[in-house]
This record gives C-alpha cells, sequence and structure tokens, in this order.
C-alpha cells in the first residue's frame, strides 16, 4: 500500500513554503469471550493520510483516504484552502515550518508475532481465562480479551524528511463481577491500565496468564467486604493506580498546549502557569517523572513524534523541582520554553496536538513490605474503577477496585468502594516514600482522550507503589 | 456516496458462495474542523473518510471486518474481495455464535436532508467578529455525516444529514467562562448573533470576585446542559438490557431494591425526534420511542440482537452497545423565568464536568462544577463561584430531593467526534434540586 507513496505526495503536493504528509495505516483484531461465549471476532484495516500545509503565514490541513495522486492533490489544494483562509487569523507561532528535515526509523521489537499463533490457539486461551474468571456462583458476569494492534506511519516533506515506523501493541483485558442482590462488584486486569508495545509475549510479561483465579476470588471477596472507611488516612497506592494518579494530576496539566489555553473548551486548562517551569516544587523530593519514549516495550514508544520531532528521555520534575512542560515543537515556540517530542495524533484524520507519550514516575528505594510496614493508619489501594478531575486538574477524586486497611505497619482487612480525593497542586507534596524497582511496572492505557476534534491516543506510563502522608479516603453508597 | 456503497453492496453480494449472506454497515463524513483560541485560529482543516463494517455469515458462523474505502469503486473492490477471502479463511476457525441474530425481514428506507450549510468564509467571519475584544475558544464543525446498511437480502437503507456544531466558550480570566453552543442544519446568522450576544451577557456576571463555598448540602438549579452531564452519564450501561441481566448497571437498586427516581422523572429513547438515522448495524429498524424510565420506575430496556437470542426477548433495534443515541427526558412544570426565584438561595449550575462512579452499584456519582457557575441569594445571582466538587446519588438528586423540571428543553447535539462526528442528541430540561452535596 506504501508502493509509490512518496512519489505520488511529491507529484500532488502543491507549492507552497512547507507541505508535509503523514500516512497511517493500521490493522486491528479483538477477541472476547464473553460469559464462555466468543463474540463477534472484529478485524479492521484503516489507511488514510493528512497533509499539512503551511504558507504565506497559513496553516491548513487535509485527511484522505483516496491515496491517489488525485487524491493526494485534491486534499493539498483543501489543505491550502485552509491555510490562505485562515492566514491572517492564526494563533500567533502556530504556523511556523521546522527548520530541519529528519530521516529515521523505528519498530517495535516483537518475540512472538500476533500472526505466528493461529486464531484457535488464541480463542482457546480466552475461553480457558474465561472459565477461571467463573470461580463461585455469585460471579454473574465475566470475560477475556485480547485486543492486537499494528500501525505503521510514515512522515514525508517536500523538503526531505523520511520517517517510518512501525508500532505492535496488545491490549489484554480480564474482568468478573460478583453480584447478591443491589450490590455488584467487578475486579479487573488490564484493559485501561495495562497496554503494551509487542507480540503475545506480553502476555506472560504482565501475568495474564495466571491473573484470572485472583480475580474473580477477590470480586467475590468483595462482596463480604465491609466499605472503606471515610476518614484520613496514609494511601499506598499499587502502580495500577499509581499511573491514572500520574496520568491525570502530572501529565495533562503539565501539556503545554491546554497552559496556552488550546483546549480550555474541552479537556480543560492547568492549574499550572508558564512561569512555573524551573521554580515551582511540583512535590516532595522523592519525585522524580521522566518523558521516556525510548523505553522498549512501553505503549506509547516512539522515534519521532507526528510532526518529525526526534524523540529522547527527559527529566520533567526531577526531586521535586518542575523542570519542563509536556509540549512539541509548535507548543515551545509559542511558550518559549524547551519541551518534548510529543506533538502526536490518534490516527490520518486528525492533527497533531501535545500528549504524554511515555510519562514515568522513576522507581525510588523502598520495597513494598517496607512501605507496609512504615504505615500505622493506612489503606493499600489496587486497581483504578473511577476518575473525575476538574478542569484545572486540581481538584480529584478517583475510586478503586480492591483495597485493604493498614494497621500497625501491617496489611489488614479487605474493603469495598475505595475512594480518595485531594488537590494536585498538594497531592504530590505528601509523598513520603516510593517503590524501588521490585514494585516498578510497566503499563499504560490505549484511551487518552482529549482534543477538538476529538483524539484517545496510546499512552504509556510506568510506575511504582507509592505512599501518601494523610489523604482523605472514604468508601461507598 | 449513497450509490457508490450501494454498488459495493452489490459487488460483495455477487462475491458470496454457496449459503453466505452478510450484513454491512457505512459510515462517512466530509467534515471542516476549525479550532479556536483566544479568538484566533488554532487549527483548521478538513476530513474525508468513510467506512464498511461487514458481517459474513455461514449458518452460526460468521466474523465482522471494517475497511476504510478509498472512494474509488476500483481499489475498493480489491480491498473488499480480499476482505471477504480473510474473513471466509478465519470464519472457519470460529464456532457456531449461539446469540447470532440479524434482520431477515426487508426493511428498507431512505431519508436525505437537504445540504444548507453556509460557506465555510462566512462562518468563519461571524465567529471572528463574535470573538473581537472576547477571548474566544472553542471548535467550529461542519459537514456532510452519512450512514447506510445493505445486506445479501436486498435490504438497504441510507441517512444523509448535513450538520454544523459550534462548540465554544468565552473566557473570562482562568476557569472563569461561558459555555456555549450553536449546532443545527441551517446556519442562521441572526441566532447565532443572539446566541454569542447571551453568553457575553453572562461573562459580564464573571467579571465580579469569585464565591468561595465551603463542601455541604446546597440547593442547586442544573441548566439542561449540566443535567445532560448527569443523563449521559447514566447512560453509560443504565439502559441496556445485558447490564441489567449482568447486574452491572448503576440502576441496581432500582432494578432489585426497587428505589425510585422521582414520579416527574420520564427517560425515553426517541428515536422519531433524533438525528441518528432509525436502522442498526444488523438491519432492524428503532421504533420511535422506547420508554425507559416512567414516573420514576424502570419501564424497558435498549436490547441489541444480541441480547435479544441471550435473553429471550425481542429487539428493539439498539446498538451493541445498548446505550442511547437520542435520549429525551421529559419536561416538568418549572417555567424558566422561574428559577432565580425558586432556588432562592443556593447554586446556578450551567455545566458540569468529568463525572465518573463513586459507586456504581448505589448509582452514586463524582464530578465537578464548571464553566458559568453563580452563587445566587435570594433570587439574584450574587457572584460566580469557584469549582466545587459533588459527590451524590442519582436517586437522591434526582428522587427525593429533586423539587422541580423546567418547562422548557435544551436539544444538545453531541459534539463529540473521537474517530468521527457524533450523530447522538439529548432533549433535557433543567433541574430544581435541594440538598445536593459538595464534597471538594
Amino acid at each position: 500500500m506504501l508502493d509509490g507513496i512518496e512519489r505520488r505526495f511529491r507529484e500532488a503536493a502543491p507549492a507552497v513554503d512547507f507541505c508535509s504528509l503523514r500516512l497511517v495505516e493500521k490493522q486491528q483484531e479483538q477477541l472476547l469471550v464473553r460469559r464462555g461465549v466468543l463474540q463477534p471476532v472484529h478485524t479492521s484495516e484503516d489507511i488514510g493520510a493528512m497533509l499539512t500545509v503551511i504558507h504565506a503565514g497559513g496553516l491548513g490541513y487535509a485527511a484522505t483516504s483516496d491515496l491517489s495522486t488525485a487524491g493526494l492533490r485534491l486534499a493539498g489544494s483543501c489543505a491550502l484552502d485552509w491555510a490562505r483562509r485562515t492566514a491572517d487569523a492564526n494563533v500567533p507561532g502556530t504556523a511556523e515550518p521546522p527548520q530541519n528535515s529528519v530521516t529515521g526509523e523505528y519498530a517495535t521489537p516483537v518475540e512472538q508475532p500476533w500472526s505466528a499463533v493461529p486464531l484457535r490457539t488464541k480463542i482457546d486461551l480466552l475461553r480457558e481465562q474465561c472459565e477461571r474468571l467463573k470461580a463461585g456462583a455469585c460471579i454473574v458476569d465475566w470475560s477475556a480479551a485480547l485486543w492486537y494492534g499494528e500501525q505503521n506511519t510514515l512522515y514525508l516533506t517536500l523538503d526531505g524528511s523520511h520517517v517510518q515506523q512501525r508500532v505492535h501493541y496488545l491490549v489484554p483485558s480480564l474482568s468478573s463481577t460478583a453480584n447478591r442482590g443491589s450490590e455488584s462488584q467487578t475486579r479487573s486486569f488490564g484493559g485501561h491500565a495495562l497496554a503494551r508495545q509487542g507480540g503475545l509475549e506480553v502476555l506472560e510479561q504482565t501475568g495474564f496468564l495466571t491473573a484470572a483465579p485472583g480475580i474473580a476470588e477477590q470480586a467475590m471477596q468483595l462482596l463480604d467486604a465491609p466499605n472503606c472507611p471515610s476518614e484520613r488516612r496514609d494511601l499506598l497506592l499499587a502502580p495500577d493506580q499509581m499511573i491514572l494518579q500520574i496520568h491525570e494530576s502530572i501529565g495533562h496539566p503539565l501539556e503545554l498546549d491546554r497552559i496556552l489555553g488550546d483546549e480550555r473548551n474541552y479537556a480543560g486548562t492547568s492549574f499550572v502557569t508558564l512561569d512555573m517551569f524551573g521554580r515551582y516544587r511540583y512535590g516532595s523530593a522523592l519525585l522524580n517523572v521522566t518523558f521516556d519514549p525510548t523505553r522498549p516495550g512501553e505503549l506509547a514508544s516512539y522515534a519521532f513524534d507526528d510532526e518529525g520531532q526526534p524523540a529522547r528521555r527527559e527529566y520533567i520534575i526531577r526531586e521535586g523541582l518542575l523542570l519542563r512542560p509536556l509540549g512539541g515543537r509548535s507548543s515551545q515556540q509559542r511558550a518559549g520554553l524547551d519541551g518534548v517530542a510529543n506533538a502526536r495524533a490518534s490516527s490520518w484524520n486528525r492533527p497533531p496536538i501535545d500528549r504524554m507519550a511515555n510519562l514515568n514516575l522513576e522507581p525510588g528505594s523502598s520495597s513494598f513490605a517496607e512501605m507496609v510496614s512504615s504505615i500505622e493508619c493506612g489503606i493499600y489501594m489496587k486497581t483504578n474503577c473511577s476518575w473525575s478531575i476538574d478542569d484545572s486538574r486540581n481538584k480529584f477524586q478517583f475510586g478503586c477496585e480492591w483495597a485493604r486497611l493498614i494497621e500497625g505497619g501491617e496489611l489488614g482487612a479487605v474493603v469495598k468502594n475505595p475512594n480518595y480525593r485531594g488537590i494536585s497542586a498538594t497531592f504530590w507534596q505528601s509523598l513520603t516514600a516510593v517503590g524501588s524497582e521490585s514494585t516498578f511496572q510497566l503499563m499504560g492505557t490505549p484511551f487518552c482522550g482529549k482534543g477538538e476534534p476529538n483524539q484517545a491516543i496510546r499512552v504509556g506510563h510506568a510506575s511504582p507503589a507509592g505512599v501518601f502522608k494523610d489523604v482523605d479516603v472514604f468508601g461507598g453508597a | 456516496m449513497q450509490e457508490y456503497f450501494y454498488e459495493l453492496a452489490e459487488f460483495a453480494t455477487s462475491q458470496l458462495r454457496g449459503e453466505e449472506v452478510y450484513t454491512c454497515s457505512f459510515w462517512a463524513e466530509d467534515s471542516d474542523f476549525v479550532r479556536f483560541n483566544g479568538s484566533r485560529v488554532r487549527q483548521a482543516g478538513n476530513t474525508k473518510q468513510s467506512s464498511i463494517t461487514l458481517d459474513l455469515i455461514e449458518g452460526r458462523r460468521h466474523c465482522r471486518g471494517e475497511l476504510t474505502l478509498a472512494g474509488d469503486v476500483q481499489v475498493d473492490r480489491v480491498r473488499l474481495a480480499r476482505m471477504l477471502e480473510n474473513l471466509r479463511e478465519q470464519r472457519a476457525y470460529l464456532p457456531e455464535d449461539p446469540f447470532l441474530l440479524y434482520a431477515i425481514e426487508i426493511r428498507s428506507s431512505e431519508r436525505t436532508q437537504p445540504h444548507r450549510l453556509p460557506e465555510p468564509d462566512d462562518v468563519l467571519a461571524q465567529i471572528m467578529k463574535a470573538g473581537e475584544g472576547r477571548d474566544l475558544v472553542g471548535i467550529y464543525a461542519a459537514g456532510g455525516m452519512h450512514s447506510g446498511f445493505a445486506n445479501s437480502l436486498g435490504q438497504r437503507n441510507w441517512h444523509s444529514s448535513f450538520s454544523y456544531n459550534l462548540d465554544w466558550s468565552f473566557y473570562h480570566t482562568s476557569d472563569k467562562a461561558v459555555k456555549s453552543s450553536y449546532a443545527g442544519f441551517e446556519w442562521r446568522p441572526a441566532a447565532f448573533e443572539e446566541k454569542a450576544r447571551k453568553a457575553k451577557d453572562q461573562l459580564v456576571l464573571l467579571t465580579h470576585p469569585a464565591h468561595t463555598i465551603s463542601t455541604g448540602r446546597y440547593s442547586v438549579f442544573l441548566a439542561p446542559t449540566a443535567l445532560y452531564e448527569i443523563i449521559d452519564m447514566l447512560s453509560w450501561g443504565g439502559f441496556g438490557v445485558r447490564a441489567h441481566r449482568t447486574k452491572t448497571t448503576p440502576l441496581l437498586r432500582m432494578i432489585e431494591d426497587g428505589v425510585q427516581l422521582h414520579p416527574m422523572v420520564h427517560i425515553q429513547e426517541n428515536t422519531h425526534d433524533g438525528i441518528a438515522p432509525d436502522f442498526q448495524d444488523s438491519g432492524f429498524i428503532r421504533p420511535g420511542k422506547v420508554s425507559l424510565i416512567h414516573e420514576g420506575r424502570h419501564r424497558d430496556y435498549l436490547v441489541s440482537p444480541r441480547s435479544a437470542v441471550e435473553y429471550g426477548i425481542p429487539t428493539n433495534g439498539a446498538t451493541d452497545a445498548e446505550s442511547p443515541l437520542s435520549l429525551e427526558v421529559s419536561p416538568g412544570d418549572l417555567p424558566q423565568e422561574e428559577v432565580l426565584r425558586q432556588l432562592g438561595t443556593g447554586i446556578y449550575i450551567s455545566n458540569l464536568w468529568y463525572l465518573n462512579y463513586s459507586d456504581r452499584s448505589a448509582c452514586r456519582t463524582t464530578g465537578m462544577t464548571r464553566f458559568a457557575t453563580f452563587w445566587v441569594e435570594n433570587g439574584v445571582i450574587q457572584a460566580p463561584l469557584n469549582v466545587m466538587r459533588f459527590d451524590e446519588t442519582v436517586y437522591r438528586m434526582l428522587g427525593e430531593n429533586l423539587e422541580g423540571l423546567t418547562r422548557e428543553r435544551e436539544l444538545i447535539l453531541d459534539p463529540r467526534s473521537y474517530g468521527r462526528r457524533s450523530n447522538h442528541s439529548t432533549c433535557v430540561p433543567g433541574a430544581l434540586i435541594r440538598d445536593f452535596r459538595l464534597t471538594l
């Protein structure tokens, strides 16, 4: 499908100051076994391209699935029309062409290709996991699923840029719901949180193959558990909740386009302002956050962003000090700040905007046992199920599926409906322990939403467990 | 577009072998998107896309393939033929599907609305003019949206509409803003100017020093755009039969314990007055209306074809997700002009934001106030309110604590565009609620 695309692009592109083509080709396959029954297998093929034109101070784009020379010519003409139409009305700094052309490539390392395992084997695997999720009569809904994707992206510019990137990813998930009367409790694995780049080796790496019995057992256990108490306690978050905390209260508020106001009508603004970079203490000295698109296997690893900027690892927060925003080339120019290579688009049909990519909390030095033993009155929460935060990314309330109280330095009773609330600007100051490599997990979600028009994109997060002092926790009903 | 889809459908029919049948849905859009920040254009462009999803069936074995179309019939025929081959190959490995159901009664239909959209230059000029001297942020989306269905039995359905949706805010400062929308099928400059004028009037109120309140229980008025967020949240599993039967519905206590909403609450799926097509991916036609909540009690479900077989009840043409597309909350008898007086002292909430369940089984939701939210004393707006978090069950807010629904309603055309522009709509009144719990 990519044969001749570079030639056709060069033939079709209008004579302008700058023109790029970003072609995206996606193949996906989704397998779901629910209550022991295979649901309709769904495969998809998607291919199209976006042409972006910068000319005489204007910028316009046009996305098309017609990749013929005529189709690309039409798109180029349409993009130029929009560039001309808006040239006098653009937000300053958003229509400046890149200075340098780039060449390069990236490919996800894959050990066990999806296509190397027969469909029947994958279905049998899901059936087996599904069966293990039905661990008792009170389990009323249960499912196991795999969502595989492959995405090829080609970025070309008239001035010679040529970047080709091939990504493979897998989103495994398990879910088990227990019910008694008017109460249901769900435990899940993966789905929102445990996606990775790679092939079927991800299943073993993430623990998918052994997780089902524990998930089902904990769902049933929650039916008999008391509600989470409503009081202030020290809070130990498992990595699968830490990543949500990082995503919502560090990642989004540090996206530079939010700070510059682009998102105020939809995703929101930020409590962070431009003058805070290099000065503001975002959290305690234990807080070290990196933007790291170079980590193998993490969901949003890449070598170049969707505007062709080379990607590298950068500290965003070091020892609690806020250093740099999550902003791509255009946002950096507008803000006059160094950022990262994170101008990304969800597909060929949407323009790049600032996204998180891989945003990680670097490990500390505490083992899980040390963190538990350091807590006199606390709670250990695991697996996000509810997330809500204000449009400045400050006042949040998050809920988890499962929790255990911590009393006198020991894990105690399981409690249900655990929630906690806080304020981003102060919450990270209360970070009192960060787990070591032994608690560190590589995770990611395919569902980060943002942008106008809306874009859902894959983001990676890696994190150890962490302890927060004196947090407002509460239960349900 | 319609002829193109039907031509592909005929081609697909010609490629079938033996006892094979298929169902096929089509979707396309040709949309302009112009994004604004600070009354300037942030990003502008156009997206043309179309795709088909085909379910290839033989007996009870089947699988689905989705394909982006190039729009060139020779290219798309080759792709479609290859997809059929792949599906055929895949199907050989699949077990029989006990819940397969597709329409066998042929019910073809066609609905094409006229193209009355304005020229982009004209709209852009009007929006820029409305933003002069103000901080306008948002997006204008406009263009044709087309849906189709075909099967090898000969059924053909088509739905075309040409709509615009300007979803914008005027910002005063920081997080203080007035959110507005102007959506429809025929752009009327005077109507837009009136919307913009009203928003500017409200913006003046935001110039007053912001008021901060402590947590606790307050009387509130949820404007239709705020109640919409609650209803939209409820639509996440609240109305589908699968969620009810698997006990994952947020309305579990209504089903199991008979907990009720206020008798003035009626919620229905009103396909007849919505903007979504009345056909679905398996070829079934939706009824004009399905009553979901009647007088505060559960009445009926949205039932997809799969659930119809799984649970032994008739389908009413719901999507696979069994979520509403054209939801409607019946009006009450509270006149809009009486709202502030009836509210007395409390909070006028124009918008809510980022809702989620804090206890799904109990239908307890949390979220934030956003945009123009005002502190009201003795029926008079006093000041904008700094954002507050609520955490409250729907049973309380739309049950024992519901004091009134407005006589007037607002038709909200969903501005969301994840992957493609939405064709969902919701018609809602405003709601006067006492003892609304604010927690942060």
